[in-house]
């Protein structure tokens, strides 16, 4: 029927309309009884001039996206609404605002129902040209609008492409809901690709970093386990959710088994609080201490859980050490300390800590004994005091629970759900008679932070006028660009030094939404695109530092950004080698005495990012982004970052590619 | 395993000497910023300690080494001894030569500004 159309008039619809009646006929060759010669499909005659983009082959067409025959036959007999129209009844009664997703065919009746049944709102597709990077955008949204995205993958490719973004989530602490196409009836499937393209259990790939998965077999099963999900993925500890979802479900027609379909309500879960016991001992040991600290990770989950850490910490007057999971606490309050502090602490309490071992332990990689060192960085018979709700959800398999740490007290609970109460019984256990001594406690602390600022200034001016540009320089340079407007720093790794939670005055939950979780290299460039998308939403400005190596795993997300109208400014530090790598190959080579192979670069071997020297802002140009450099001297650098900012301003995302001092 | 610490402790020492008497005779054999600044880079100082010594809160602890302020003979012992976080740079892969260039490159590198003279650092 195809072949009788005329090529100059193939439209897409009648193309596609021409592919499924090809690919009927091409797999009708594996009817034939076993033994029999299957002839070739002849290659049809094309007088016509050749398009451009040549549609596929019948065989071709029938591998990707054909459909068997004796399944046709079955459509044919029982047309209807199809399942994925149901499917996306019940996605679009839980308001998920994006789909940002890799198209592939073991979902495209989904995908099909999405657009246009569901009018491509809530969610809205997003293209995006990796997994990774759909999974990492909905990483980084996750994080500015407190509310998940779904991501659409092939069961098998798509999601081995995604599983590094779904580990960070898992390890940071974020809802991702995955949905994985799967053609799992292996009588009726599609040979050929879509076969290859099918696994019995796909969700076991990503089974060890995910709170739940299921395999839904009929469209009730699909709503109970889809609504399931949701609130699984959204209960605190948080994390990433995974379903098969099989190719036959979407594409028949709703059949009702035995009652009327129906979908369940979602009704969120609270939080788990700690035991009112365990949170009155911890009280009474830090009202009691002489030196308490607390050192927080993920403990502010939201933006109140930064007040209830002021409230606690000043009415202990006891310093606060962030790790940086999340922004937890005001940078600018005097309260806000350094980890050196841990030193000299009597109690430590660490809320949501993925490593509290490391808190409180110092690992040194000297080789010693070819391992290395282990110190205790406390006194002996500080009391230690964790609340973490992530013992919860801990697995076995992949080792994101960190060393064993002896606790004397342990919570596994929600940090900021037991805030309330811990500051409550803090407050009632604290005696009248060490009122005045923790007030002394907080005047010291108060000249110690004024101090620490100084220090931080002047470490900050060293190698200011220095070419490559230094660190400091590049975030003070983007300070001064950004102070005035509602910013948010939606991606920064610890390559620059820390300088941005050093120098800028961190206040709001925006200001810093903490690191990859996994560390998981990739993670920069996607989750930048993706908490961007939620900050545009929000009338707010993002702005990322943007690692080199990180930008190269997929840099398709910088196209997204663009088709999809996300302002972002992306400054670069661009410091031409996977810097990581750089010093632990020094390190080996000088721990055996041997000079370190350089190649021809200044980096060892397999670590340098140059020669040839890749040209960020032509890369970025070119997927729609408004782009400059390389900037090398540091007088270009902020009048270049003041264009840069003008065009974010007006909705365009931009990015600024600057050779940097290594970290 | 012993001896061998104590002889690498008493070549050290020696190579302290050697380089201590080198820098203070100058001359022929003095010192050279300028082949330290390619020692520097060639030997890998500048990934943890950046191409001006300024250091990193992440990668250095915070120390600066430009310009140090360790005598030359307390930074080659270190350079040379190192059991903490730095890897000790022994003979073999870092000649005396180029030790005590990269020496008088970080005591050449100019002491940093004041903040207070950076507009963007002022509080």
């Amino acid at each position: 029927m195809a072949r009788e159309r005329s090529r100059s008039k193939i439209d897409r619809r009648t193309f596609l309309t021409g592919v499924a009646v090809a690919g009927a006929a091409g797999t009708a060759t594996t009817l034939m009884p076993p033994g029999a010669a299957a002839s070739p499909t002849p290659a049809p005659i094309d007088p016509a001039p050749r398009p451009s983009a040549l549609p596929p082959t019948a065989k071709m067409a029938a591998a990707e996206a054909g459909t068997p025959q004796e399944i046709k036959q079955e459509i044919k007999r029982d047309s209807g609404k199809p399942g994925s129209d149901f499917m996306v009844d019940v996605i679009k009664t839980l308001d998920i605002k994006y789909l940002p997703c890799n198209a592939a065919s073991s979902f495209r009746a989904l995908h099909e129902s999405l657009i246009d049944y569901g009018g491509n709102k809530s969610p809205e597709f997003l293209t995006c040209m990796h997994e990774e990077s759909a999974v990492g955008m909905a990483h980084g949204y996750f994080k500015i609008a407190g509310k998940p995205l779904l991501t659409l993958c092939h069961g098998t490719v798509g999601l081995q492409h995604a599983a590094m973004a779904v580990y960070n989530a898992w390890c940071d602490r974020v809802p991702v809901l995955v949905v994985g196409g799967n053609d799992l009836d292996a009588a009726h499937r599609p040979p050929g690709v879509p076969t290859f393209h099918s696994a019995q259990d796909i969700n076991a790939l990503v089974r060890d970093f995910t709170k739940w998965d299921d395999t839904p077999v009929s469209l009730q099963h699909f709503a109970q386990s889809f609504v399931r999900m949701y609130r699984i993925a959204t209960t605190p500890p948080y994390g990433p959710v995974m379903m098969s979802l099989d190719a036959g479900l979407q594409q028949e027609p709703i059949r009702e088994h035995g009652g009327k379909l129906y979908i369940p309500r979602f009704v969120p879960s609270s939080p788990p609080q700690g035991d009112s016991g365990a949170v009155k001992e911890a009280a009474r040991l830090l009202a009691n201490a002489e030196r308490p600290v607390i050192v927080v990770d993920r403990a502010a989950r939201t933006p109140n859980g930064i007040k209830l850490l002021v409230e606690l910490a000043e009415a202990l007057q006891a310093p606060v050490v962030d790790r940086g999971g999340r922004l937890n606490f005001p940078k600018t309050h005097y309260l806000n300390r350094p980890p050196s502090v841990i030193e000299q602490a009597d109690v430590i309490i660490g809320m949501e800590l993925s490593d509290f071992w490391g808190v409180v332990n110092s690992f040194i990689d000297n080789h010693t004994h070819g391992l290395g060192v282990n110190e205790s960085k406390i006194k002996a018979g500080t009391k230690l005091i964790s609340i973490s709700s992530v013992e919860l959800i801990t697995k076995a398999n992949y080792q994101d629970f960190q060393r064993f740490q002896v606790v004397d007290v342990s919570m596994p609970a929600d940090a900021e759900a037991t805030l309330p109460a811990l500051i409550e019984a803090v407050k009632a256990a604290i005696p009248n008679d060490r009122k005045a001594a923790i007030a002394k406690r907080g005047e010291a602390i108060r000249k110690a932070y004024t101090n620490g600022r100084a220090n931080v200034r002047r470490a900050a001016a060293i190698a200011w006028d220095a070419s490559p540009i230094s660190t400091a320089r590049l975030v003070m340079e983007t300070w001064a660009q950004i102070k005035d407007l509602d910013w948010s720093l939606v991606a920064s790794e610890g390559n620059v030094s820390f300088w941005p939670s050093r120098l800028w005055p961190m206040e709001k939950h925006h200001h810093w939404l903490g690191r990859s979780g996994g560390y998981g290299v990739g993670y920069g460039a996607p989750a930048s695109v993706g908490a961007a998308l939620a900050n545009r939403d929000l009338g707010r400005f993002s702005v990322s530092i943007q690692s080199d190596g990180d930008l190269m795993y997929a840099p398709g997300v910088l196209w997204t950004a663009a088709k999809h109208k996300i302002p972002l400014l992306a400054i670069m530090h661009n410091n031409r080698g996977y810097h990581q790598e750089v010093m632990h190959l020094q390190r080996l080579a000088n721990f055996r005495d041997r000079v370190v192979n350089l190649g021809n670069d200044m980096g060892p071997i397999g670590t340098s990012i140059e020669n040839p020297d890749i040209e960020y802002h032509k890369l970025a140009e070119s997927m729609g982004w408004w782009a400059k450099g390389p900037i090398k001297d540091p007088a270009l650098l902020g009048p270049a970052i003041k264009e840069a900012v003008a065009v974010v301003k007006s909705g365009q995302p931009a990015l600024l590619n600057v050779w940097t001092q290594p970290r | 395993m012993r001896n061998s610490i104590m002889w690498s402790r008493i070549s050290v020492a020696l190579a302290g000497l050697v380089a201590g008497v080198v820098l203070a005779n100058g001359g022929a054999l003095a010192a050279s910023a300028e082949n330290g600044k390619v020692a520097y880079v060639k030997h890998g100082c500048w990934q943890c300690h950046g191409f001006v010594g300024q250091g990193s809160a992440i990668t250095s602890g915070g120390t600066v080494i430009g310009p140090s302020r360790l005598s030359f003979e307390a930074f080659a012992s270190f350079t040379r001894n190192t059991n903490r976080t730095m890897p000790p740079y022994r003979e073999a892969i870092l000649p005396d030569a180029d030790l005590t260039d990269i020496y008088a490159y970080m005591q050449s590198i100019p002491k940093p500004p004041d903040p207070n003279s950076i507009p963007l650092l002022k509080p």
